[in-house]
């Protein structure tokens, strides 16, 4: 039951981070990204877990490694920017909160377009008149 | 969920310390000393985050990034 330790864990911290806004809000800050951090750290072995099954599926299905590595990379993109910007957000930045996600979404594109190159030339060498 | 849980109680004693040392200097009349305890709990509480962020980072380039 390791839900009830991380909503524990999430209780705790509101409460503090409420008793420390009115004297310091610099560590109310602080104290709910070293939560955040806290978390997302756990949450890392949890996926570690799930990837390596998925990785050893792949190896017995003989999938091109490179596609299953672009696709960690960008899960890997999407789990720091979103903790960034949430981090971000949550000290009342929206606007910076939200270049890190721009950035976030433009990195994650990069990352695909090999792989979105693949499957278009892919659909045109199945149409018959590509010849 | 391996995790230690004394560095959240760390971090919110060190900021209700400091607001009380704060509080405390100023009364003394001791303003810049104040904004000295203010900076030196925070550059600490600063350090013990920013380790956390670094683990989480090596842990995320080790599961995502095959490094």
């Amino acid at each position: 039951m390791e839900i009830i330790q991380v909503v524990g864990l999430g209780l705790l911290v509101t409460i503090l981070s409420l008793i420390l806004k009115e004297q310091k809000p610099m560590f109310a800050f602080l104290l709910t990204a070293c939560a955040a951090l806290f978390i997302f750290i756990f949450l890392a072995d949890k996926i570690a877990a799930v990837i390596r099954v998925i990785e050893s599926l792949a190896l017995e299905t003989n999938v091109n490694l490179v596609y299953l590595k672009t696709i960690l990379k960008i899960i890997g993109i999407a789990y720091i920017a979103e903790l960034g910007a949430q981090i971000v957000r949550d000290s009342g930045f929206s606007s910076i909160a939200s270049k890190i996600e721009l950035a976030g979404k433009v990195l994650i594109l990069v990352m695909a377009v090999p792989i979105i190159e693949v499957l278009i030339k892919t659909v045109i060498s199945m149409l018959p008149a590509s010849g | 969920m391996n995790f230690d849980i004394n560095a959240i109680f760390q971090i919110a004693g060190i900021g209700i310390i400091t607001a009380m040392i704060h509080t405390v200097l100023k009364q003394m009349g001791k303003e810049d000393m104040a904004h000295w305890a203010t900076v030196i709990g925070f550059v600490v509480v600063m350090f013990m985050v920013i380790r956390l962020l670094d683990q989480l980072f090596q842990e995320i380039k080790t599961i995502f990034l095959f490094q």
